[in-house]
């Protein structure tokens, strides 16, 4: 009735703003160059030493690398997130974005990683082999089952058939790391990389029959990627002999 | 119910004076409903409604389901308990400081409820603070259901005492006076006088502080852990599911969320329209 004031302005400024945004991420310059990598949470480490190298060599790009657990990333994937390149902890959730079609490539594997269990320094449990976690009143945790660190610890409970229950399912390994360094927790299953990357506030035991069961981490560029070429290049890093060494060096193996 | 007062009519024939509601209102209100309905609409839209009765009947369900109700009624009461008492004294005594204590209540308000967590790790955690010497005696908190309710309560408790002490505030303080004349002392002022005025806003608060808790994720997985039956509450078991099964995921939070609206409806109808009156 009254069409003064700004009320009728509004839907003009909220076009703006939305023209705004899209002008900005749409603009393809070579100078800024932004490149998402979505990586399991136990490649946090040797990724962000991969990132220096490649931003080194690659003058311009800054790599972003978002974290989580590989389910939460494949799941993101999947719907369409703005990344170029996925890396999970292992196939069954690289799988999810290959059925989902939006991986570009072939999806490669470029490390293998096993489970060990680990305990704080103090090693409050008096815990000295796998076989201890079954003492009685022990609180260990272990990754929720969603999560391939969690499918593999429940595997390997199995394989040694212990009987003691773990006291919580962690959203990821990190968490069930944290949990073991903070002394919140007797022990945890957690992947030798990880055990490497923490130094000397836990102990690392070995955990029978964890050689048979090798958790393989596969790489794939994303059909979202609106520059495939650098995508391509991050896979071809990892993939390098300079990459392998980074990923050997932080308790990995190698695929090979 | 329906017959219309005569003040009620006189009131509403009074409305058209003061004008029609301005479009410049109007617009971005329905945009500010819209940012909220949407997505819930979205949610119901996308829930894969056949496997709603296989969900409702399983046990893993029941029991987050179960768990989440408890804590949060639990952390309910203690945010009743506490906080009331606390917001009492923000609102009604005058001391140095007062300021700044009511600023550290308002802290939890913006902590990331991760934050929160390590928070409540370092103070209750088996090698914390308080949860150090409680260790030696042989109790532990981390990893129990005494450990959701504390998280509940942490990131429940400051949106409680900040609406009742507003609640309080807004009853005029003059009555505390009256009654203080009339021979109470401040324990039956309180009682017989604060209370029952500010019922109303005390309920709200207990809602509000009821729904924080029972969406709570991050504090509870950070501080009390991911167990079905003892830690596990409908939004862990949400983001569990999410990770494996994202069609499960949605018929979960859709449990949830006609659970949470019953609550708060039967609360409203018991509670909120009498307190009103």
């Amino acid at each position: 009735m009254r069409p003064r004031g700004i009320a009728p302005l509004v839907p003009a400024a909220l076009l703006a703003l939305v023209a705004g945004c899209g002008g900005s991420t749409g603009g393809n310059s070579s100078v800024d160059t932004s490149m998402t990598v979505l990586a399991a949470s136990s490649l946090s480490e040797t990724f962000a030493e991969l990132e220096a190298v490649f931003e080194e060599e690659h003058e311009g790009v800054d790599v972003r690398i978002s974290y989580d657990s590989s389910a939460t990333l494949a799941g993101q994937a999947v719907a369409g997130a703005p990344a170029d390149v996925l890396a999970t902890a292992d196939e069954v959730t690289m799988r999810t974005a290959t059925d989902g079609g939006v991986t570009a490539t072939q999806p490669q594997l470029f490390a293998t990683n096993t489970m060990v269990l680990v305990v704080p320094a103090e090693n409050p449990a008096r815990i000295e082999t796998f076989a201890d976690l079954d003492n009685g009143g022990i609180s260990y945790v272990t990754c929720a089952e969603s999560a391939p660190c969690g499918a593999l610890a429940k595997t390997l409970l199995h394989a040694n058939e212990i009987q003691a229950a773990p006291k919580s399912f962690e959203v990821d390994v990190k968490a069930v790391l944290t949990k073991v360094e903070l002394d919140e927790a007797d022990a945890g299953l957690v992947y030798e990389s990880d055990a490497v990357t923490s130094g000397d506030k836990i102990v690392g035991i070995e955990i029978p029959k964890a050689a048979a069961e090798v958790n393989c981490y596969p790489i794939a560029t994303l059909e979202q990627s609106e520059d495939p070429a650098w995508a391509e290049e991050w896979v071809d890093l990892v993939l390098s002999e300079e990459g392998q060494g980074i990923l050997g060096e932080a308790g990995f193996g190698s695929p090979r | 119910m329906r017959a219309t007062s005569p003040r009620q009519a006189e009131h509403s024939t009074a409305r058209p004076a003061i004008g029609r509601a301005p479009l410049r209102l109007l617009l971005p209100a329905l945009l500010g409903l819209g940012l909220l309905a949407f997505p819930l609409l979205s949610l119901l839209a996308r829930t894969p409604w056949t496997t709603m009765p296989v969900r409702l009947v399983e046990p893993k369900m029941l029991d987050a389901l179960w768990l989440s109700l408890l804590t949060s009624t639990i952390a309910m009461g203690l945010c009743l308990v506490l906080g009331l008492p606390l917001a009492w004294v923000l609102a009604r005594l005058s001391f140095p400081g007062r300021s700044l204590l009511r600023g550290l209540v308002t802290v939890p308000l913006v902590l990331p409820p991760v934050v929160a967590g390590v928070a409540l790790l370092t103070a209750f955690g088996r090698n914390g603070v308080l949860g150090g010497p409680l260790r030696e005696l042989g109790i532990t908190i981390p990893f129990t259901t005494t450990a959701v309710v504390l998280a509940h309560t942490f990131v429940a408790l400051p949106f409680f005492v900040i609406s009742v002490e507003g609640a309080l505030r807004a009853t005029n303080q003059d009555y505390d006076v009256v009654a203080s004349t009339l021979g109470a002392d401040r324990w039956t002022t309180f009682r017989r006088v604060t209370l029952p005025l500010a019922f109303p806003g005390i309920v709200a608060g207990m809602v509000l502080g009821w729904a924080r808790s029972l969406g709570e994720f991050g504090a509870t997985i950070t501080f009390a852990g991911n167990f079905q039956g003892t830690t596990q509450t409908m939004p862990l078991y949400v983001y569990e599911a999410l990770q494996s099964d994202p069609d499960a995921a949605l018929v979960l939070s859709v449990i949830l969320l006609f659970v949470s609206i019953m609550v708060l409806a039967l609360l409203r109808e018991r509670w909120l329209y009498q307190a009103a009156r």
